[in-house]
């Protein structure tokens, strides 16, 4: 069997490990949030919109996964019915969807986390909602390094002529 | 998982807003009579709004806080620290309602983990396996030295050092670092209360020794013969454990010392405000609540027998929020 043939292979899994991640993390996340703002909106439903923003931060490591998946797909040919990825290049593939998929799992909980803790400051305190906000969006920011990271490898990998 | 109380958690954060603040009591402070407290509680949320005393008002709040406790919580036994004070109280009064056949009328706290009607029917039948293994020995041994010696003050000592073994039991076996830490105080507490009443009626070394817990931060050997020995030798030894605080208050009354208690248990809670998952801030809120109800009733009480406002102030213990 040439080797070559699990190129495409590899490349798939690497696309499908950054969607199904980042997915799990942000569906873990977005639930625990959302378990805090019923807590919240079942007091005080006038809160619903400030918890709802809070709820939904935990959310964008899964879109950003999905945006990895999709180029990936796109790059190597699926999306159009053919592929031609060597294994190097599927190893490299793989490897480059890792940052978002890893990232994005352990960043989404993390920020759940924070999202929550900042559902208790607008709970007590709503007038605090934008401070509250900031705690949960600083996690944000490796999420959005290990996107530019995978998104970056990714893009230019066809590039390489391996 | 400490996450499982994530939703219960912001329920109470919400909820938090309710409890009484510095205003809310400045407010009750301002009132002239009694009466007008009672409708500025009303006015507060406090009760159903058809209650015509203090007492009834307080009871309508500690049942409301239960409903939030057992709606919000699945497994009550988390608050079990909590109870079983209750519990032995029934205990107690079951055990001395069947032996001296008197049977007075609100004797038994609601609440409590074992339903007081099990307990009464337990010292009747003389057969206490119906109960918590925890209670079984102590309830027998209470019920038998009752029926023998009619001596009610032991009585009471064998089931308050049960209740409080069990408190200890409960609060080392808790996941809550804050639960924990408040069934130690809680034995603590109550060891030095035991000790220095014991050295103020003049109690021998034995009787001390039965009535006092063990607990991490007393050796209740020292303290027992430090009581024996002297109010002085007393205090020297609890100046030299995590308790000097408390033996300071008590030099000044009684009351400084219970008011100290309050507060120091109010200091323990405070760290759960900033605490989004676990137990703990459900467990914060209820002592809160226990708390501010213990204030409301030093404040009706004041108003009600004329005590001067600086006096009820002095007595108000330190909020939650």
């Amino acid at each position: 069997m040439d080797i070559n043939s699990l190129g495409v292979a590899m490349a798939l899994l690497g696309a499908a490990s950054a969607a199904l991640l980042a997915g799990i993390g942000s569906a873990i996340g977005v639930g625990m949030a959302g378990e805090a703002a019923a807590g919240v909106v079942t007091e005080d439903p006038g809160k619903f919109g400030k918890v709802l923003v809070l709820q939904l931060l935990p959310g964008t490591q899964g879109i950003y996964g999905l945006l990895i998946a999709f180029i990936t797909l796109s790059n190597i040919g699926i999306l159009g019915g053919s592929s031609d990825v060597s294994f190097a290049q599927g190893l490299m593939y793989f490897f480059a969807c890792l940052p978002m998929g890893l990232v994005g799992l352990w960043s989404a909980r993390r920020q759940a986390m924070a999202s929550v803790a900042s559902i208790g400051i607008v709970a007590k305190r709503p007038d605090q909602f934008g401070k509250a906000m900031i705690f949960p969006a600083m996690v944000e920011t490796y999420a959005v390094l290990a996107l530019l990271v995978s998104l970056l490898a990714v893009s230019n990998i066809g590039r390489i002529a391996i | 998982m400490a996450e499982r109380y994530t939703y219960a958690v912001a329920r109470i954060r919400a909820k938090e807003l309710s409890l009484l603040d510095k205003q809310a009591f400045d407010r009750l402070m301002a009132c002239g009579t009694y009466g007008e407290c009672l409708g500025v509680l009303h006015d507060l949320g406090w009760g159903d709004g058809d209650e015509d005393s203090g007492e009834e008002i307080l009871a309508a709040e500690r049942s409301k806080t239960w409903e939030l406790l057992r709606e919000l919580v699945p497994d009550m036994g988390v608050f079990d620290v909590f109870l079983y004070p209750i519990d032995y109280n029934n205990l107690k009064a079951a055990v001395k309602s069947t032996v001296t056949g008197a049977q007075p009328e609100g004797i038994f706290l609601p609440g409590g983990t074992v339903a007081p009607e099990l307990m009464v029917e337990a010292v009747e039948k003389n057969d206490f396996s119906p109960l918590p293994e925890r209670m079984r020995d102590p309830a027998q041994e209470a019920y038998q030295t009752l029926l023998h010696t009619r001596d009610g003050q032991l009585c009471d000592v064998i089931l308050d050092a049960a209740a409080l073994s069990a408190i200890r039991e409960a609060g080392t076996a808790s996941d809550s670092k804050m639960i924990r830490e408040y069934a130690e105080m809680t034995v603590a507490i109550a060891d030095i209360k035991i000790a220095v009443r014991s050295c103020k009626t003049g109690k021998t070394a034995a009787f001390l020794k039965r009535a006092l817990v063990p607990c991490s931060a007393l050796d209740v050997d020292s303290l027992a013969s430090a009581a024996v020995r002297g109010e002085g030798e007393l205090f020297a030894y609890l100046a030299n454990t995590p308790y000097a605080a408390a033996a300071d208050r008590w030099k000044e009354s009684a009351s400084a010392f219970e008011k100290w208690c309050d507060d120091t248990v109010i200091e323990l809670i405070k760290a759960e405000k900033s605490n989004p998952f676990t137990i703990g801030p459900l467990a914060a809120y209820l002592l809160a609540r226990e708390n501010e109800m213990k204030s409301v009733r030093i404040l009706l009480s004041g108003k009600r027998n004329r005590i001067s406002d600086g006096v009820i102030r002095e007595r108000l213990r330190e909020t939650y929020v």
